[in-house]
């Protein structure tokens, strides 16, 4: 074979045979130079680098989605923004309140008083206006539960019902415990409740117990019942301890009655008087004419004394006890024998003879039939003490098998609350219907909560012939159940309690009223409009007091001592978080107290004069120390507060702290002290009157305050004041009219301007706020914070002074100082003061002087005389506060809406639970910005905008004030100063010029009316109008 | 050469030469910094990273860091930040107003004084910044920039806008003034480093001298804007703590609401100002040993201006007072006695012996001459000077109208790290300048070797 050299080459390279070419010849596919390396090169590492992290924080910028699912089919009547109000029922164990629900978009945001009841006639308080809030609780049980595990209705229906058949098989006894129950529905469940289970009973007891006032009436009149009271009628009021203003009864009835007797005007020169004789300083007491101070062992001793002195006027026998040297006692007697018929007598004692010989007092002077009503008794306080007693007696002793509480919470407010919590794991069934787990509920076996009253049906009698209906203004938040649909599913009877309820009514009501000749359907609907029922009283029996007096006398001259020396006790329900059963409410704790301005805390109140004796500094910046308080063996550690007008020898404590299981607001926030509570006569007495010794700790403690200084320093350019005696010789009494000097002469400060006013041409906002109306009572801040998201900011923010509220109540003591220019003493306050309250809020200045510093115009004048703020445009230099006179702008310190640091502090802006009781129309605000009053612009605009779309001019009284409309005593009124019919104007007396009708600047013919600093000239938009004390002019 | 005059006293002692004046001064730029030095820097940076931290916690968190309330809106931040501005005052006063007055004694302390104005307004500055509540926005919010948010524009009535111009205004001015009168210093420099053969020096150098050459016609042309400068800056020195002031005397808060404070403001400007000079002079003197530059003369000179705008602010004090007696004004009234004798006594006191009583010390002439005296009574002046503030701010707010609103003040450690925020800036900021830039003005202080400072030895 022929050797051949012959070569096959792939291609040319190989046949060149060039070295690039061999290095990579075994290699099949060709290098293109991308490097095999398959780690990163540095600069591809920073091109990702780069991307990633400009990826990453492009990402980030954009705001996080929060979702809003429109409906997809609209319901009937819920119009997006358009608020829809229902007319509904508070009711809170025996509080009442008829009220007007506004919802939007089928949320509840805000409580408004219903002016067609009869009782409450469109007023409210704190505790009705923060009741919203407790709706979005974030403490409120989900669902049912057995133990500590949820559970569902049926097996908890089967096993309750199981259990109740148990215990009555054999023979054992079942209680229903609750409140006052005003509701004739519920307690007709409770009746079948018991028609199927023979040892069953129902058992009342209340918070606060008035069982003395019904036993008294009793022994009075032959039968248990309180009587109503007008407050309206009587000329000449003698209060011995009793708080109507505050706690007392009916507290918001009794306001709106009272300040129907406090208006005075150039016409109207007769005012009521009011003498009080108390232990603490209550919102009653500030606003009477002589208030005296007197201590709780001397509280029968003081009515038995007011019995002698006008038995001796009547020619009846006087009684054996008594007491001398009670000042304005028998000054009181003296005015009350001249009013006759018209005056009125009432004591917040809870002792049966006491209360007997108030009966006596208002008897001998003819008041049953004018001011004490008893053919038109009051429903709001029923409970019963004994039974109760021997509730909790038996339940010790083993003697109950079941138990179901509806709505209450007796662990944790009864006197007996802890012996009655251990003896429950002894029954065989224990169920609270309780919508938190609270104390009782904790410790039941079977948690069945109902729904919210917002969430409910329901009927009350709140006072003979006088009915009121609550509706759901929201489908259940939670797996709540009507607790008398449960009741009547543990009988075996499956209802539907809104049917029951209508039933009821068809059968109970329907046909005494006029409404009915429309037939049932349009009887029905418009109770349901109108929230109430009214029936004629049909009671004509003429009650005669019959009570044996003497009888009365002795017991007290027993029970009470004339000269007690040792300390002694005066427990009082607290005006924000009232008995307890709302405690969780932040509204309610961050509401200053209308007296001592705390908030957030629990505190004993002391006399300056024991403070003094016992070594207890409380300092003007609510610095003190914690004492014990030794009382009947129980000991209590609580912060002393230095009150002027605590009696010598007394402390004040208030209920309502101290829960423990109550959700993350008041959760061991002070002490329980209704174990200090005993029985006295058959009753529950909150006055501890032997005993006592109060021990200062070394503990230091900080309250927190809203007003830290307490006196005006006799400035009369913020308070203007006289008595009424002066006010009938001239209407001007009291007014200061302070004059600036120009060169050669003294001018009115108005007159002196450097700018020519605004011109108003639509409207002129305007508010007047009657300082002789204003009790002080504070549901107008829990209105505002409610209608205007304020933000709640606890108890350290407080404490650093920086409380968000647009409105405020200032409340000044008078001193004992006599000479003006003694500051230091002016600053101090009098041992048993006088008080003033004053409103105060924007000032809507026509001359602002926030507007004019504000380097970025962020707060400008609106062409109707409003002062606005513009969140957006705010930098937060706090120039404008600083130069606000009045003090009431509010700066957003801290972020507090989704923060954790306010999460307790602030659920409404914080969960969202809580979020839903937030006003939609209103703009929560971002940090670093300021805020104030803006006179509710968002309803002013609504309003507007109604008129807008019906083609007609606005009208007076459209447009209310969220303060205006919580202001039960109508204290304040807001309206259209350019309307010379409008209620403002015609309060104010404007008239107007005619050369500048629309000025800003108006003539005020009131002349009560005065604007707070006037000589400064910043022409607020808010008037006062003096308060006139109807003292007499020596005591002045 | 130097000829001595036997009526005034030698403004430059050592019988300097123009050389010794180039090696004195620029030395220090061209050595290494001293242990001194670093120490110096190194507790200043200290203190500006914990006043970074504060401040950083107070703007992410809110303003609710500081101790204010709802009653008083402004406390430590504008006490210092008029404080501040008021120390920034000296350094235009001596260059501008003493330059017009031809008070040649100026000319070696004005270039660390006008140092020490830039620094001050800058730390003066930060607070408006920092006590915004959304600075974020107000930074730019506070000035009149065309934007697209239809007619929203800044309102011209508020004193505080007017703060926003004077004082930029004022920094401005400042600045370009202070430099100018470096150029010719820093080419001094550059030509040494071009000598001494750092090339790396010897660039930036010129970069920063703008490449001065030292011709005659540049020299006039300096001079002559020196002079325009100087013009413009004269009213500035009185407008910046006028307008300052107004920020109080325009308010309707008793206390502030004075038409004294403009002038009163001005001179209480001069007076700390001068004593911060002093504070600094004196340190730099002994680090940089410039014992023959900055003599007991000048600080004599200087503790004789203190005096005078000593005793004007102790005039206006009692002035506050007779009007507030004279004006029967109730609530002003009320406003002088709590500054008295209310809870916040012991700062007005403090205020009245550091700004009233010591500066009148100096009438001795051995106090007046005393290096150590004068020290010790400048950081007194200074210490007085921040409390006047504080009382003007806190206690008029704390009790103004209403007594329901009355309340106290109580700083947190946030409001007092700002304010050593702006100390650890400030002597940061005044180390590096005293390290990297000549301290005397060279150029101006070889003028007056001739004249001033005959001395044969």
């Amino acid at each position: 074979m022929n050797e051949t050299k012959k070569t096959y080459w792939k291609g040319i390279q190989q046949l060149k045979n060039d070295p690039a070419f061999v290095k990579h010849a075994d290699k099949e596919f060709v290098d293109l130079g991308v490097e095999a390396d398959p780690r990163h090169t540095r600069r591809d590492f920073l091109k990702m680098m780069g991307f990633t992290v400009a990826a990453a924080s492009l990402a980030a910028c954009e705001a996080p989605i929060r979702k809003a699912i429109p409906y997809v089919n609209k319901p009937v009547d819920v119009d997006p923004s358009i608020p829809n109000y229902y007319a509904s029922t508070y009711v809170n164990g025996g509080d009442y309140c008829s009220i007007v629900v506004k919802t939007r978009e089928g949320r509840p945001i805000k409580i408004d008083g219903n002016s067609l009841s009869s009782i409450t006639q469109g007023g409210t308080n704190a505790q009705v206006e923060a009741s919203v809030m407790s709706l979005y609780d974030n403490y409120r049980l989900r669902g049912p539960k057995k133990g500590n595990d949820s559970a569902s209705w049926e097996d908890i229906d089967k096993e309750v019902t199981a259990k109740l058949a148990e215990v009555a098989a054999a023979g054992g006894q079942i209680r229903i415990v609750s409140n006052t129950i005003l509701s004739p529905s519920t307690k007709a469940t409770i009746d079948r409740f018991k028609a199927k289970y023979p040892t069953a009973s129902h058992v009342q007891y209340d918070q606060v117990s008035y069982y003395g006032m019904l036993k008294a009436n009793e022994a009075s009149f032959g039968k248990q019942f309180i009587p109503s009271y007008d407050f309206s009628k009587a000329k000449l009021i003698v209060s011995v301890g009793a708080d109507f203003l505050g706690t007392w009864l009916s507290p918001i009835e009794f306001t709106k009655q009272y300040s129907t007797t406090r208006k005075i005007s150039e016409k109207n020169r007769n005012m009521s008087r009011h003498y009080q004789f108390e232990t603490n300083l209550t919102l009653t007491g500030a606003n009477a004419d002589y208030r005296t101070m007197i201590r709780p062992s001397q509280q029968g001793l003081v009515v038995a004394q007011l019995y002698n002195l006008i038995a001796a006027k009547a020619g009846n026998t006087t009684l054996s006890a008594g007491i001398d040297k009670v000042s304005n006692l028998e000054k009181a007697a003296d005015e009350l024998w001249s009013n006759r018929g018209n005056s009125l007598v009432v004591c917040g004692s809870n002792d049966k003879d006491v209360q007997l010989l108030v009966n006596g007092i208002n008897s001998m002077l003819g008041n049953y039939g004018s001011t004490v009503l008893p053919n038109k008794a009051s429903n709001f306080r029923q409970g019963n003490d004994e039974q109760m007693a021997a509730f909790i007696a038996d339940a010790e002793a083993s003697k109950i098998g079941a138990v179901i509480f509806y709505n209450c919470n007796p662990v944790y407010d009864h006197p007996m609350g802890t012996k009655l919590g251990a003896a429950l794991k002894n029954m065989s069934l224990t169920v609270s219907t309780s919508y938190t787990e609270d104390e009782t509920s904790s410790l039941s076996e079977y948690k069945t909560p109902d729904h919210h009253y917002l969430e409910s049906w329901n009927d009350f009698e709140p006072k003979a012939n006088s009915y009121s209906l609550s509706q759901p203004a929201i489908t259940p938040i939670f797996k709540s159940r009507q607790a008398q649909e449960s009741l009547m599913m543990w009988a075996g009877e499956k209802i539907d309690y809104f049917s029951f309820v209508k039933n009821n009514w068809k059968n109970w009501y329907y046909g005494k009223a006029e409404s009915s000749i429309l037939g049932f359907q349009a009887f029905w609907d418009k109770c349901l409009y109108d929230g109430v029922l009214e029936l004629g009283s049909p009671d004509t029996t003429s009650y005669s007091f019959a009570g044996d007096v003497s009888a009365a006398a002795a017991s007290i001259g027993a029970n009470y001592k004339a000269n007690n020396t040792g300390f002694e006790i005066a427990i009082y329900e607290s005006y924000g978080v009232g008995n307890g059963s709302q405690a969780n409410n932040p509204l309610l704790q961050e509401l200053p107290d209308p007296i001592t301005k705390a908030v957030w805390d629990h505190y004993a109140t002391i006399s300056q004069k024991d403070a003094a004796a016992l070594g207890v500094d409380n300092d003007a910046e609510g610095r003190t120390q914690l004492i014990n308080i030794v009382a009947g063996g129980k000991t209590i550690k609580l912060p002393a507060l230095v009150q002027p007008g605590q009696a010598p020898g007394t402390i004040g404590v208030a209920l309502g702290y101290g829960r423990t299981k109550v959700g993350k607001v008041a959760e061991n926030l002070g002490q329980n002290v209704y174990p200090m509570v005993a029985l006295l006569n058959g009753s529950l007495n909150y006055n501890i009157t032997s005993g006592v010794t109060p021990t200062p700790t070394d503990e230091a403690y900080q309250l927190a305050q809203t007003q830290i200084h307490q006196t005006y320093m006799g400035r009369s350019n913020v308070i203007q004041e006289s008595v009424l005696s002066e006010f009938k010789k001239d209407p001007q009494a009291g007014r200061e009219f302070t004059k600036i000097s120009k060169w050669e002469e003294k001018v009115d400060p108005a007159t002196v301007s450097l700018w020519k006013g605004h011109d108003y041409n639509n409207h002129h906002w305007g508010m007047a706020i009657d300082l002789n109306s204003c009790t002080g009572c504070g549901a107008c801040i829990v209105a505002c914070n409610v209608e205007n998201n304020v933000a709640l900011v606890g108890k350290q923010e407080v404490i650093n002074r920086r409380e968000m509220h647009w409105l405020r109540i200032d409340r000044y003591y008078s001193s004992d100082a006599t000479d003006i220019n003694n500051y230091e003493a002016l600053e101090h306050a009098a041992e048993n003061p006088e008080v003033v309250f004053q409103p105060m809020l924007c000032q809507h200045c026509n001359n602002a002087p926030c507007e004019t510093v504000c380097p970025v115009a962020a707060t400008t004048h609106s062409t109707e005389g409003l002062n606005q703020m513009t969140y957006n445009r705010c930098i937060g230099t706090r120039y404008c506060a600083n130069n606000c006179p009045y003090k009431v702008r509010r700066f957003n310190w801290f972020k507090y809406h989704d923060n954790q640091q306010f999460y307790e502090a602030n659920p409404s802006m914080n969960t969202d639970l809580g979020r839903m009781v937030l006003n939609p129309d209103v703009t929560v605000r971002s940090r670093g910005v300021m805020e104030k009053c803006s006179f509710c612009v968002q309803r002013i605009q609504s309003g507007k905008l109604t008129a807008k779309k019906e083609k007609r001019k606005l009208k007076d009284g459209e447009v209310i004030t969220a303060c205006q409309a919580s202001c039960t005593s109508g204290a304040i009124v807001f309206g259209d100063m350019n309307d010379s019919e409008s209620q403002i104007s015609q309060l104010l007396q404007i008239t107007r010029d005619e050369k500048r009708p629309n000025s800003s600047d108006k003539n005020i013919g009131n002349p009560r009316a005065y604007r707070v600093l006037e000589e400064i000239g910043v022409k607020p938009n808010i008037f006062y109008l003096t308060k006139i004390k109807n003292k007499d002019k020596t005591n002045a | 050469m130097q000829v001595s005059s036997s009526l005034r006293e030698s403004l430059i002692t050592g019988g300097k030469t123009a050389s010794d004046v180039s090696e004195d001064i620029s030395r220090h730029v061209e050595n290494k910094p001293t242990q001194l030095w670093w120490m110096a820097f190194g507790v200043s940076l200290v203190l500006l990273g914990f006043g970074v931290y504060t401040m950083s916690m107070t703007l992410w968190n809110g303003i609710g860091m500081w101790g204010l309330n709802k009653t008083v809106g402004w406390a430590w931040d504008i006490t210092n930040f008029v404080w501040w501005v008021g120390i920034g005052h000296a350094g235009t006063l001596i260059s501008a107003i003493l330059l017009l007055f031809r008070q040649k004694w100026r000319m070696s302390i004005n270039r660390a004084a006008e140092a020490m104005t830039i620094f001050a307004v800058i730390c003066a500055a930060t607070f408006p910044l920092i006590h915004m509540g959304r600075l974020w926005l107000g930074f730019y919010w506070a000035l009149p920039l065309p934007n697209a948010f239809g007619s929203l524009w800044v309102n011209f009535n508020s004193p505080l806008l007017w703060d926003v111009f004077a004082i930029s205004t004022y920094f401005t001015v400042s600045l370009v003034f202070w430099y100018m009168g470096l150029i010719p210093d820093f080419a001094v420099i550059r030509d040494r480093a071009v000598r001494m053969g750092n090339k790396t020096r010897a660039a930036v150098y010129n970069a920063l001298s703008f490449g001065w050459q030292g011709g005659a016609r540049t020299w006039m042309r300096y001079e002559s804007v020196a002079l325009i400068l100087a013009g413009l800056s004269t009213p500035l020195v009185l407008s910046v703590h006028t307008i300052v002031s107004m920020d109080f005397a325009t308010s309707v808060v008793p206390g502030w609401h004075t038409t004294i404070f403009p002038p009163y403001f001005v001179a209480g400007a001069i007076f700390s100002g001068f004593a911060m000079v002093l504070t600094l002079l004196l340190i730099t003197r002994k680090v940089f040993k410039l014992e023959d530059y900055i003599t007991i003369y000048h600080v004599e000179l200087m503790n004789i201006i203190i005096i005078v705008t000593g005793s004007i602010v102790g005039i206006a004090y009692i002035t506050e007072f007779f009007i507030a007696w004279y004006g029967q004004v109730p609530a002003e009234q009320y406003a002088f006695i709590n500054r008295a004798f209310g809870p916040y006594w012991w700062a007005y006191w403090s205020m009245m012996t550091c700004n009233v009583i010591s500066p009148q010390l100096f009438w001795i002439k051995k106090i007046r001459t005393s290096l150590v005296a004068t020290f010790i009574l400048s950081i007194i002046v200074n210490i007085g000077m921040w409390f006047e503030r504080f009382v003007i701010i806190v206690t008029s707010l704390h009790r103004d109208y209403l007594p329901s609103s009355w309340s106290m003040f109580y700083p947190t450690m946030y409001d007092i790290g700002e304010y050593v925020l702006t100390f650890g800036f400030f002597f940061a900021a005044f180390l590096l300048f005293a390290k990297f830039f000549p301290v005397i003005n060279m150029a101006e202080v070889k003028s007056i070797l001739k004249s001033s400072s005959e001395k044969k030895h």
